[in-house]
């Protein structure tokens, strides 16, 4: 069993109205030295996969072909060997 | 084919298929049958509606899920022999989804659900949708209601509806006017509906159904679901 761990970030180019509200929210807080902000997407979850590299595959296609849409996100993942707490019991 | 036949699909979470059928049947009286998100029949459709709502609650992006919904296939199929599918507002960011038209819709520029009457200036009088309106108008009146309704595409793709005129209405003043205080959303170009190459898929974020029944005061919509009943039959 894996972990991954995914990184959804929408591109540089394109627009993000929620992380600029709420950069307005910093500067309004005193926070005036804030830039940038962008708000993207965490996502987790696991895999139960014989190997890392099928897992490998398995995270890549569900992240190209739901997790993120290729327009206007680029993803990444890492992936840790993972056992759930309830094998770890037995 | 006497008069057309409509599908109107229904997710998990539509919310204007009821409003769809109800202007097709009861105030034009066309053929309409809903269509299951689940079955794979689209009962012989001339046309599918992909309406309004919050298909699976909107999660992870607009209409990203209803577009693994298994009659999904079909309309896929169904638009590339030609098919004409509808998409309104949600139907329209599933449509973005699933690659049948392109570009994404973003959150409003204003970061607030609006719902409002707006206007459209008919961009591309000459599709199947339109062809017609612009001898009773050249605008039209028809609310919205969303929160990710701002359009945007790249350079290239942009350059590439202008084009091929696949532009089909743009928000506008009530006099046809294209400015940033008619654009509610902050859509690119204020883009409203965009229709394939091809001219059979076509989507919108405005609610046409919702103007359609005089009752309501305002019967803009009418225009476009007879226009495209009409261009069909000839």
């Amino acid at each position: 069993m894996y972990r991954a761990k995914v990184l959804i970030k929408r591109r540089p180019t394109i627009l993000d109205p929620q992380g600029k509200a709420v950069e307005i929210g910093a500067h309004n807080l005193g926070l005036s030295n804030i830039r940038n902000t962008r708000i993207d997407k965490y996502i987790q979850f696991d895999i139960d996969t014989p190997d890392k590299s099928s897992a490998e595959k398995e995270v890549n296609d569900y992240c190209s072909k739901l997790l993120a849409n290729p327009i206007m996100e680029d993803f990444e993942f890492n992936l840790s060997e993972w056992t759930p707490p309830e094998e770890k019991i037995k | 084919m006497s008069k057309p036949k409509f599908g109107v699909v229904v997710f998990p979470g539509s919310n204007c298929d009821h409003d769809t059928y109800y202007a097709l049947k009861k105030l034009f009286n066309y053929d309409v049958n809903f269509l299951w998100h689940k079955d794979i029949d689209l009962k012989e459709s001339d046309v599918i509606i992909l309406p309004g709502g919050f298909s699976y609650g909107d999660y992870l992006r607009t209409g990203a899920i209803a577009k693994f919904s298994p009659i999904m296939n079909e309309v896929i199929n169904f638009a590339n022999k030609g098919g004409y599918v509808f998409g309104i507002c949600n139907g329209f960011q599933i449509l973005l989804e699933t690659g049948l038209l392109p570009g994404v819709m973003l959150r409003n520029i204003s970061l607030q659900f609006v719902c409002k009457d707006v206007y459209l200036l008919i961009e591309n009088k000459k599709t199947v949708f339109t062809d017609g309106i612009q001898k009773e108008k050249s605008v039209l009146k028809i609310p919205i209601a969303h929160g990710e309704g701002n359009y945007f595409a790249d350079e290239k793709t942009l350059n590439q509806l202008i084009e091929n005129d696949q532009i089909v209405f743009k928000y506008s003043s009530k006099d046809g006017e294209l400015n940033d205080e008619s654009n509610p959303n902050g859509s690119v170009m204020n883009i409203a509906g965009i229709i394939n190459k091809k001219g059979n898929v076509f989507g919108m974020m405005p609610h046409p159904e919702r103007s359609s029944d005089t009752v309501l005061g305002k019967t803009d919509g009418s225009l476009i679901f007879n226009a495209l009943a009409n261009n069909i039959l000839n």
